[in-house]
């Protein structure tokens, strides 16, 4: 199967994302939302693509390891960034943004998370990469790419030096939720 | 004592005592509590993490600091909390204990917190509670008090860079004091430079040479040129015998004054574990000073404690993977 795994690739697809999210945000004074790690890079990427006035404050980052929902099956996650949202939520239009969308149980930690922080208008969410697997009825507004994957087949976005993606094939049962 | 608070794969389970803990370890329970510390400041002062747990604070000794920061963290993290003070005076010690323990259980409790007069109380509970049962020791007698100790670590590595540089002064009631034990063993742990301890010589435990510290009985110079100053309770009540002439003469000696402060480095912390008694181990103008943080140490042992309970109700995910 391909993907789009090269800069370049990814590029043209945060390009037609960018797009979108001006047509349904424009004018909204939209606040920028990333969830680590990868959906900080892709947002910080959207960010620059749209230009600086198109969000009303910095980027802010969301780590929902506090909100997931393994705890009493994993434990505690090795390192913790934590969140840190600049602005208040109450009243705008928030455009969160994820790498890949997968099992939709990382959106409903992150719509937890910011709820705790208060009330949004609207929450639009963008993801570079849609594949399906879903867990919960969560779907993106905005994507990259929709992905047709086996259960074992696992994708995951880099940054060395600009984004790429890698494809990997896992065991059942090593499946890490996304 | 206290090595059975690991895990077979060295996670905390169980935290009785700093001894037999490594710096590795000491280290994840400062950087966890700086990942919590910004809970405090949300909107919602809250995260999930220990949702349907629940945690009992048993309190057979008098606490007001400690058991409201660990029902704080508790709260902050979603679990269910309850404080139970039990008053020893009734019953006989090992038979009252196992009877409340039973009890406990029975109602499905994760977590224990401990605070008790007699030294390793909270190890006899850690050793009678099922399996998959935390305990938390939160002070028992002259043994240890680790969680304190931890947030003062955490308190002195916010303001100063690197643990093997200090010079680090613990003055008072080093013989009655299971915070300045559990701070000895945490201080040395973490491979601080110079561990002192200043104190009359009634106030001394017998086996201070073993602990690795310098021993000052002057003051002045055993302040000069520290860069953490921690002044002790002295403790009244767990003072048997006339050990000190009085409180007004230990002022005199061991008080902490803006002039015995200034021979330290000017950048020295003053801290103290609470509660204060001003005017005899420590002055007003002291505590209430710029260089004191020992309101701050109050606010970090929400965040400590917060690590701390999580760490170890994280654990039992190890114990699902054995018994699954």
């Amino acid at each position: 199967m391909t993907i789009p795994a090269t800069n370049t690739d990814i590029q043209t697809l945060l390009l037609a994302m960018a797009d979108e999210i001006n047509q349904v945000l424009d004018g909204k004074k939209p606040l920028l939302i990333g969830i680590h790690t990868g959906g900080v890079w892709v947002a910080k990427q959207l960010a620059e693509i749209l230009g600086a006035d198109f969000f009303d404050a910095p980027l802010g980052t969301l780590n929902i390891a506090y909100y997931r929902d393994d705890f009493t099956r994993i434990g505690m996650h090795p390192q913790v960034t934590p969140s840190d949202l600049p602005f208040a939520v109450d009243d705008r239009h928030l455009l969160l943004v994820d790498d890949v969308l997968y099992s939709g149980r990382t959106i409903r930690a992150a719509l937890n998370e910011i709820f705790d922080y208060g009330r949004p208008a609207s929450v639009t969410l963008a993801v570079l990469i849609e594949r399906n697997g879903r867990e919960l009825p969560v779907q993106a507004d905005i994507i990259g790419q929709s992905l047709t994957m086996t259960e074992n087949e696992h994708i995951k976005l880099n940054n060395n030096n600009g984004l790429t993606l890698t494809l990997s094939t896992a065991k059942a049962g090593e499946n890490d939720v996304a | 004592m206290s090595h059975n608070q690991l895990t077979d794969s060295g996670r905390l389970h169980h935290f009785l005592s700093i001894e037999g803990l490594k710096r590795p370890l000491l280290t994840e329970i400062m950087d966890r509590a700086e990942q919590f510390s910004s809970i405090s400041h949300q909107q919602v002062k809250k995260v999930p993490l220990l949702r349907g747990k629940t945690i009992v604070n048993l309190f057979f000794e008098n606490s007001t600091r400690t058991r409201t920061t660990f029902e704080l963290a508790a709260k902050r993290l979603s679990a269910d909390v309850i404080s139970l003070n039990i008053n020893t005076s009734s019953a006989s010690k090992g038979e009252s204990l196992r009877d409340t323990l039973h009890n406990l259980e029975a109602m499905h409790s994760d977590m224990f917190v401990v605070r008790h007069n007699q030294s390793g109380a909270a190890e006899f509970i850690a050793q009678h509670v099922a399996p998959h049962v935390s305990v938390i020791n939160a002070g028992d007698g002259c043994h240890a008090h680790p969680t304190q100790a931890m947030l003062d670590m955490f308190t002195i590595r916010r303001h100063k860079q690197h643990f093997p540089d200090l010079r680090v002064a613990i003055i008072g009631d080093i013989l009655h004091s299971r915070v300045a034990r559990s701070q000895i063993q945490a201080l040395a742990t973490l491979g601080v430079g110079e561990i002192r301890v200043i104190a009359p010589k009634t106030l001394l435990p017998t086996d201070c040479k073993t602990l690795g510290v310098h021993v000052y009985h002057d003051m002045d110079a055993g302040l000069k040129d520290v860069d953490v100053v921690i002044t002790l309770r002295l403790q009244n009540e767990r003072m048997q015998g006339a050990l000190l002439p009085s409180a007004k003469e230990y002022f005199q000696c061991y008080g902490l004054t803006e002039r015995k402060l200034s021979l330290a480095k000017p950048d020295a912390i003053v801290m103290h574990p609470g509660p204060i008694n001003r005017g005899v181990e420590i002055a007003s103008a002291v505590a209430d000073g710029p260089q004191s943080v020992i309101l701050e140490q109050v606010t970090h042992g929400i965040a400590v404690r917060m690590a701390i309970m999580s760490m170890t109700l994280g654990s039992q995910a190890e114990l699902h993977e054995v018994t699954a």
